[in-house]
């Protein structure tokens, strides 16, 4: 994806393509969670708190790739080829 | 026996379905390796999310938090639900793309192209078999693992019970099995147990697979790849529910998925005995999907860089799906809630058939049976593929010219080195087990270690031939170093450490991945011999790197 210059934080963060990535890194950060190392708490009685946050960091990182793919998608890809369609 | 005979009828299903696939096989090697690259965004998911989730995701991964706890989903599954979408969308459509332009079938004709290289492969085909086989040795030693025990019968007062076939019914080396962890000679409770020997039960779950991937090529695999991810993945849920129910013992589902959960050890429960930054380095391990040739075969089965869009984004949900009930039921098994019993305590690899088995009825344990068995022949299946079609493009075709060949016959040695890797695989797992998850991690490593090569090739201009062939025997030099240090993954708990102040770490040291050793070595070579050797020429870089 083209993209102009950015001239400062605010303004990359402004720009979609740059805010995905931003929050992807996000993502990479968050996913080291030293603060859940020892905690034993049950979230809804039954899911070990540290097993719970992944799997919101699962979340996160299916909505963010969403994203990424509504406004990162390279768009020099050359057309399809029709062929045979399957589902 | 019910859950014999319905393991056996899956796999008659399964070969309905190769067969059903091979009718559309439209007899072109085109075809066989790459479904003339016709696969939609709904297969796409399937087969590749089918093929990247292997017996590692839940027999290893159910293994892997009986013995260390919840904290395994961190260290694996949400890493991956970064960075595998991460590459697929980097790496695989970029790759998607140079493919169909170029008439790429597997790595080694792209990097040759892109090194200016005719000799690459020399030294990359043997790299890339030699990482496939240990993950091919995941999934036949688990499948044999996985049937045995479902069909086994139960151990009282050090008495085999309720078996499905008595001793004396097979040769005494097929029944018969020695404690890992004592000198005591083999014995009928440390062997097959009354169910079907694990050699055996391997060996069969080879032979279905090479002859649906023989059937039905590509398509019949990505067919069958998706049919079994759907199999494994309602299956993997209905298991859940059932032994959540049974383990907590309580009237609602709910309570007792609570009197489950608070019955865990609360060491299971942290991750006290995970160093952070042995955590962190874990991140560098799902890297590896960027070089696995299977998954690259994959890709460039797409019909249209579009069709990438769904498994980008669908692939960490997936994972959670899966995942999280595995590790959820590996914490509980080492609950008092139920007895493990020492011969599935000492392997890992047998705590969740051992589950289905004793929670689940017989009926419902064979169709449980059949949704880990899926999961594990997803991925057998595209790496048997994978293998043959490397083999044919690889090796064969520049050695005879592709004149000399005809499509029948390229297709003929595929499924020739197919059979004689599948049988060197089957020897291997022969010997004494490893932990599926720990010889997994090994394999992903090994594979990691690779990544730079492709990332650079894509995005990287200035790489050169010999760059590349400096980090293919940094990254493969620095695993066999590795992987010998930790007695060939006897050493589940293996780790590189740096000595660093005290100041910093009280241990005194960081206890870094194997992995972040690997990657660092050969991305470093790659770079340094990069840049004091001749850069490619500037055709190479115009082809490569289109100014748009």
């Amino acid at each position: 994806m083209a993209l102009n210059k950015p001239t400062c934080l605010w303004g990359i963060l402004m720009k979609p393509a740059y805010g995905v990535w931003g929050l992807i890194l996000l993502l990479i950060i968050a996913h080291q969670d030293i603060w859940f190392w020892e905690d034993t708490t049950l979230v809804f009685g039954f899911l070990p708190i540290a097993l719970a946050y992944h799997a919101g960091i699962s979340l996160a990182a299916a909505f963010t790739w969403y994203l990424a793919t509504q406004f990162c998608w390279p768009t020099d890809q050359e057309p399809s080829v029709q062929r045979k369609e399957t589902p | 026996m019910p859950q014999l005979l319905i393991i056996c009828g899956y796999l008659v299903l399964l070969l309905i379905l190769g067969l059903g696939a091979s009718r559309l096989f439209r007899g072109t090697s085109q075809d066989y390796m790459l479904a003339s690259h016709s696969i939609g965004p709904f297969l796409l998911l399937m087969s590749i999310f089918g093929t990247t989730m292997t017996a590692f995701a839940l027999v290893g991964s159910t293994g892997e938090s009986f013995k260390e706890g919840v904290g395994v989903y961190g260290m694996l599954a949400s890493s991956s639900g970064i960075i595998h979408s991460l590459c697929f969308f980097l790496l695989g459509v970029k790759v998607w793309k140079l493919g169909k332009k170029h008439g790429y079938r597997t790595q080694v004709q792209f990097f040759r192209d892109r090194l200016e290289s005719r000799w690459i492969g020399a030294l990359l085909f043997p790299v890339l078999v030699g990482l496939v086989i240990p993950y091919l040795l995941i999934g036949v030693m688990a499948s044999g693992t996985v049937i045995n025990k479902v069909t086994a019968g139960t151990i009282r007062d050090g008495q085999v019970v309720g078996g499905t076939f008595q001793e004396g019914t097979f040769p005494q080396f097929l029944e018969q099995g020695k404690n890992p962890k004592s000198d005591a000679p083999a014995s009928f409770t440390y062997g097959s147990q009354g169910g079907v020997p694990k050699p055996l039960a391997s060996l069969a779950i080879c032979g279905i697979v090479l002859i649906y991937v023989f059937l039905g090529g590509m398509r019949g695999t990505t067919w069958a790849n998706t049919f079994q991810t759907l199999v494994f993945m309602v299956l993997g849920l209905v298991t859940f529910v059932v032994i959540a129910w049974r383990l907590g013992g309580q009237e609602s589902f709910w309570a007792s998925l609570q009197m489950a959960s608070n019955s865990i050890p609360i060491e299971k429960l942290t991750r006290t005995h995970i160093p952070p930054e042995k955590f962190f380095t874990y991140m560098l391990v799902p890297l590896s999907v960027g070089m696995f040739p299977h998954l690259f075969q994959h890709w460039l089965t797409a019909r249209s860089a579009e069709s990438f869009k769904l498994p980008v984004f669908a692939h960490p949900l997936f994972i959670a799906i899966v995942w999280v009930p595995c590790v959820l039921i590996g914490a509980w098994a080492t609950s008092d809630l139920i007895s493990i019993p020492p011969p599935v305590a000492a392997n890992p690899n047998a705590v969740l058939p051992f589950l289905v088995k004793q929670l689940a009825g017989p009926v419902l344990s064979g169709l449980l049976t059949a949704g880990i068995l899926a999961a594990i022949m997803s991925s057998l299946d595209s790496q048997f593929l994978c293998l043959g079609t490397m083999f044919t493009e690889d090796v064969v075709r520049p050695l005879y010219g592709k004149r000399n060949l005809s499509d029948r016959q390229q297709i003929l040695i595929a499924r020739l080195f197919i059979i004689a890797i599948v049988a060197l695989t089957y020897a291997l797992s022969l010997f004494e087990p490893r932990r599926v998850f720990t010889l997994g991690v090994w394999c992903f490593s090994g594979f990691s270690s690779l990544f730079p090569l492709i990332f650079a090739a894509l995005y990287w201009p200035r790489l050169t031939k010999q760059g590349a062939c400096a980090c293919i025997l940094a990254a493969a030099g620095s695993w066999l170093w590795l992987f010998r240090a930790s007695d060939f993954a006897a050493q589940p708990n293996f780790t590189v450490n740096i000595p660093v102040p005290t100041a910093i770490d009280l241990d005194g040291y960081w206890q870094l991945m194997p992995v972040a050793a690997m990657v660092v070595c050969s991305t470093v070579t790659m770079i340094l011999v990069s840049l004091v050797t001749k850069p490619p020429s500037q055709t190479t870089v115009d082809r490569f790197f289109p100014k748009t």
